[in-house]
């Protein structure tokens, strides 16, 4: 029989190791696997979740579902082959890689990517931040059982799309950001309708704000679920939202600025109870800045310009030796491209450092012990967690 | 801001030469035993409190690996990347999931994918990404990723499998120019 202890934080006991004191065949426990099929988990990962009644006492994190070796990949192929793969490490947000491969590319090569490129990548990257948050947001409503948010993100979402097709060609993966600038400047027009999605967005995220933050059921489920420690953040590596809800105001944009940020007038959104309302909550207003730096980058870009600095010839180009690290802030968290040259043709060593990398292992592990089996979902995707990019 | 840091370290530590990537991102060599107090020192007194990444370098025409330990300080908006050369045969190092319980996660990864072992870190021999895995470590230079595809994966009809830059080079100059 196991009896209920109010203070479930050293249950069960341990090991001399360390290890937990947990017998499978006692009957006091179970094995749960929440995934990789399974509507409660985000993308292709699952949880090995060891649970005692309906209380989570161990988990682990399992990846690999969608390993294609991609740093091995790129060691393989030319600098300019690499860039129509890297977009393809990350889904619902691809242009981080692209930015951050071109940049460090860039940077190895000696090559300076023109002003108005640089206004582009800018706006690239706050539209796929849009995009990235509007699908969190349905998903995490979605683990909470409010299907219907998800239905309305995913419409906004969808005319973002299509402002990125009418940008570059290409709903998904852009494939626009490549090492020297960007392939194209803003189609006639697109100004205009992209203050029509805007506007299209901030209405559905008050409805959102209405139907999901001011829900009973979800604020019940939310808050004071998942708790991060701010003393937590910087042994497990946490970046993004993740910290800003904890209350350190972590962007890279401001931190280490890159691209036009420093031109651009805009302040870290900032939470601080740290739990699951909280990030998502600290999200929400993000997308708000992210659609108020758009309009500020459409309305100071230069409307001409090159776009592209002329490349070597890319058959043949060969990059000097050495190394170095890009960074940026993507909706997640740091997003970063450690890139190793030996001066041939090929890239010596690419590491793609994604913001899932340390959430979704460590960290989550760290924060489920304890938690209801039925709020596992609900915590998972408050990390935000895309697993392509664990697993790269 | 590098070059000062450097200076400083240098009066604690044997180092390596440093390489001023940026103003604010540079890497230094060090020996692989006096890492762990430089990492310590780094964080407890310089306050490169963020490990960004850390991750592997195969040079196996020199018959080592490069481990590269990425740090970052938010306050002075400086990264320091610190380089320990391991050797290839039987390749291991000391674990630093005391120091960031996050590096538990990088170090299993570097076990599973380039052979490089690191004793008394939780969890480092369990699989990671591959299941199954039986071949030699598969981020190793000296793995055939072409050889293996070849011997695992049936043709199939239909396909074509071109060799990258040759087939960049047919669709680029087609009269071979």
């Amino acid at each position: 029989m196991v009896l209920y202890q109010p203070d479930r934080s050293k249950y069960p006991s341990q090991k001399k190791d360390g290890s937990l004191d947990i017998d499978l065949t006692s009957g006091k426990y179970l094995k749960l696997w929440q995934g990789p099929q399974h509507p409660g988990i985000t993308g292709n990962m699952s949880l090995e979740l060891t649970v005692c009644g309906d209380e989570v006492v161990e988990a682990k994190t399992h990846v690999g579902y969608l390993h294609r070796g991609f740093e091995k990949l790129m060691e393989r192929r030319t600098f300019i082959q690499c860039f129509p793969i890297v977009c393809r490490i990350c889904v619902p947000e691809p242009d981080f890689n692209e930015y951050c491969y071109a940049a460090a590319v860039e940077e190895l090569a000696g090559i300076e990517a023109p002003e108005r490129a640089h206004w582009i990548r800018t706006l690239i990257l706050e539209m796929g931040r849009v995009n990235s948050y509007m699908m969190y947001l349905g998903g995490q409503a979605g683990s909470l059982g409010q299907g219907v948010i998800g239905q309305w993100t995913t419409y906004v979402r969808d005319l973002m799309l299509d402002r990125f097709e009418e940008l570059t060609g290409a709903r998904i993966y852009h494939m626009f950001i490549l090492p020297g600038g960007v392939r194209d400047g803003l189609p006639d027009g697109f100004e205009a309708r992209m203050e029509e999605t805007l506007q299209e967005i901030e209405s559905t995220l008050s409805d959102v704000y209405d139907v999901m933050f001011c829900n009973a059921v979800f604020k019940k489920r939310t808050i004071g679920i998942g708790y991060i420690d701010p003393a937590l953040l910087e042994p497990y590596g946490v970046t993004g939202p993740n910290a800003r809800a904890a209350g350190v105001a972590k962007d890279v944009r401001k931190d280490q600025p890159y691209l036009v940020y420093p031109q651009l007038d805009f302040e870290p959104v900032v939470g601080h109870d740290s739990d699951i309302y909280t990030r998502a909550d600290v999200r929400r207003r993000d997308v708000a800045m992210s659609i108020d730096l758009i309009r500020q980058i459409i309305a100071k870009m230069p409307k001409t310009g090159p776009l592209m600095t002329k490349l070597p010839n890319v058959m043949h180009w060969k990059i000097p030796r050495g190394e170095t690290y890009i960074r940026g802030e993507c909706s997640r968290g740091e997003y970063g491209y450690y890139l190793v040259t030996d001066g041939s043709g090929y890239p010596r060593r690419v590491n793609v450092r994604g913001p899932s990398y340390t959430h979704a292992v460590a960290l989550l592990e760290r924060l489920i012990v304890n938690v209801n089996i039925s709020d596992v979902a609900a915590l998972m995707v408050s990390l935000h967690t895309y697993p392509p990019e664990i697993e790269r | 801001m590098m070059h000062t840091l450097y200076a400083e370290l240098k009066k604690h530590f044997p180092l390596g030469e440093l390489t001023a990537q940026r103003e604010n991102l540079g890497f230094i060599t060090v020996e692989r035993e006096h890492l762990r107090a430089l990492l310590l020192h780094l964080r407890d007194k310089e306050g490169y409190t963020h490990l960004v990444l850390l991750t592997a370098v195969d040079w196996i025409e020199d018959g080592i690996f490069q481990l590269t330990y990425l740090l970052s300080n938010r306050d002075k908006r400086c990264d320091l990347g610190l380089r320990a050369m391991v050797p290839r045969d039987g390749a291991s190092m000391e674990s630093i999931h005391d120091v960031w319980p996050t590096a538990a996660t990088y170090q299993r990864e570097l076990f599973e994918m380039f052979g490089i072992d690191f004793p008394d870190s939780p969890g480092v021999h369990d699989p990671f990404i591959l299941e199954g895995w039986i071949e030699i470590p598969p981020y190793r230079r000296d793995f055939d990723t072409k050889k293996f595809a070849e011997e695992n994966f049936t043709h199939r009809e239909g396909r074509e499998t071109n060799d990258p830059a040759e087939y960049m080079k047919k669709q680029l100059y087609p009269d071979g120019a």
